[in-house]
């Protein structure tokens, strides 16, 4: 089920009248395999081959009446959507999406009204089911134009809550969210999930950049040595790969908490917060001018690096808006720059000044 | 929490509401709230621009540039030298 087929429907195609017979029955139990594959995608691995044949798929015993929900072919969506429906009968109209989730899908139009309508004819829906209302998860609203679905194939768009274990007090409601349904939420916990593949994403970068930082270390003015790099370099590439870890992990979870809107605000901050102790470390340490130089160091690169991590999470976030973002970056990335030449500066005069 | 409000490219001509409540449903941080059968902007600085709203808006009452939030996106059309563009053929986190 994994298999991407662009050729077909998983319901057979177009062959209609028989498709309720042939809608892939899935279950609503989650096995082992499932769990662990949810844990690798949030890892990031093999995310982009978690993916459901597009189709139209059975819960339960389905009938001519019974609903029709709407999702991505991101198999982590799909296997909430299942979850949710134990003991009940619905139909699931799997999307193709290219294995993106329907928030993110539906942002680049893949979760769209030209999918919707030629998903719907594919499977031949309006042969399965007598009602013409399908189920579009709420966050499918960025691609949806339900005006649009309704005029060009005849199905009602009917928004469902923003979570999947909303949906059955949706559906027990006759098709009515709550407010709170209607609101994304962006919990602890919610932020807490995004952090591993936050860190796969940017770990080849800031490995690279420590390894630079370990290998500059061995030099001095008495020429390069291998004392330098296990002293200076270790030191510089604990720096990098500590505030690499710090914003990329304290970021999303301390979010909420940390001063200013702009997320390269709030990741400054969290790397002030890292730089002040070896900073003021540094000054209390021997050699003046080392010292000096140490403490300048951290000061510059800590904040400029982390502010950097932790504006990145912007895209993970559920409030950032694009023109914000493009107002935030004009002048946070130029700063980092500026911060991160300084510290690199002070950095490497450390190594020849000893 | 909140972000740079000012920035918001979200705008609502009221004239051309027909009350539908369209906006008010699929908006994931309550922008619009109907009131005397006419949707009003409850709170603007909320908006995300992720253009639900006006995509769903029948009457073209509402109109918003809308996008993705995301950094990695707009380095992404810096580099490309396009419009900010998710890479979510890649591992990018903005895919969770």
């Amino acid at each position: 089920m994994t298999n991407e087929c662009e050729c077909k429907c998983a319901c057979g195609g177009t062959a209609a009248g028989s498709n309720a017979a042939k809608a892939p029955r899935v279950s609503t139990q989650l096995t082992l395999t499932d769990r662990i594959g949810a844990i690798k995608v949030r890892w990031g691995i093999g995310r982009m081959s978690y993916r459901v044949v597009p189709g139209l798929y059975a819960v339960g015993d389905p009938q001519a009446e019974s609903p029709v929900l709407v999702s991505a072919n991101y198999k982590m969506s799909f296997d909430r959507l299942r979850r949710v429906l134990s003991g009940r009968n619905a139909w699931i109209l799997v999307l193709d999406t290219d294995g993106v989730n329907v928030w993110c899908s539906a942002g680049k139009g893949t979760f769209g009204t030209e999918e919707i309508v030629r998903r719907v004819q594919l499977c031949a829906v309006d042969r399965v089911v007598s009602h013409r209302t399908l189920v579009v998860p709420q966050l499918g609203a960025p691609g949806v134009s339900a005006h649009e679905v309704r005029r060009r194939c005849g199905f009602r768009v009917e928004y469902g809550p923003v979570r999947a274990e909303d949906l059955p007090a949706f559906l027990d409601a006759g098709m009515k969210a709550t407010p709170g349904m209607r609101r994304v939420r962006f919990g602890l916990r919610d932020r807490i999930v995004l952090i591993p593949v936050e860190l796969v994403t940017g770990a080849k970068y800031a490995l690279l950049l420590s390894a630079v930082f370990l290998l500059l270390g061995g030099l001095g003015a008495g020429g390069y040595s291998l004392a330098g790099i296990r002293t200076t370099g270790v030191e510089g590439a604990a720096l990098v790969l500590g505030a690499f870890l710090g914003g990329g992990i304290l970021g999303p979870i301390l979010l909420p908490w940390l001063p200013g809107r702009a997320f390269s605000v709030k990741g400054a901050v969290l790397g002030l917060v890292f730089a002040a102790g070896p900073g003021i470390y540094s000054l209390l340490g021997n050699g003046l001018a080392t010292s000096w130089l140490h403490a300048a160091t951290w000061l510059a690169l800590a904040p400029a690096l982390t502010s950097f991590v932790v504006m990145n999470f912007t895209g993970a976030s559920t409030f950032t808006s694009l023109s914000g973002v493009q107002r935030e970056m004009r002048y946070a990335l130029p700063m980092q720059a500026a911060f991160a030449v300084i510290g690199l500066g002070f950095w490497l005069s450390g190594l020849f000044v000893a | 929490m909140r972000y740079l409000e000012s920035a918001v490219t979200l705008e609502f001509l009221p004239e051309r509401c027909v009350g539908c409540g369209m906006c008010a449903k699929v908006c994931p941080h309550e922008v619009f709230r109907i009131e005397n059968k006419r949707a009003v902007l409850a709170d603007r600085g909320a908006c995300m621009e992720c253009g639900a709203c006006a995509k769903n808006c029948e009457h073209e009452a509402i109109s918003v540039r809308a996008g993705v939030g995301c950094a990695a996106a707009v380095l992404n059309g810096m580099v490309a030298g396009t419009e900010p563009t998710c890479d979510c053929s890649g591992n990018s986190s903005c895919c969770g």
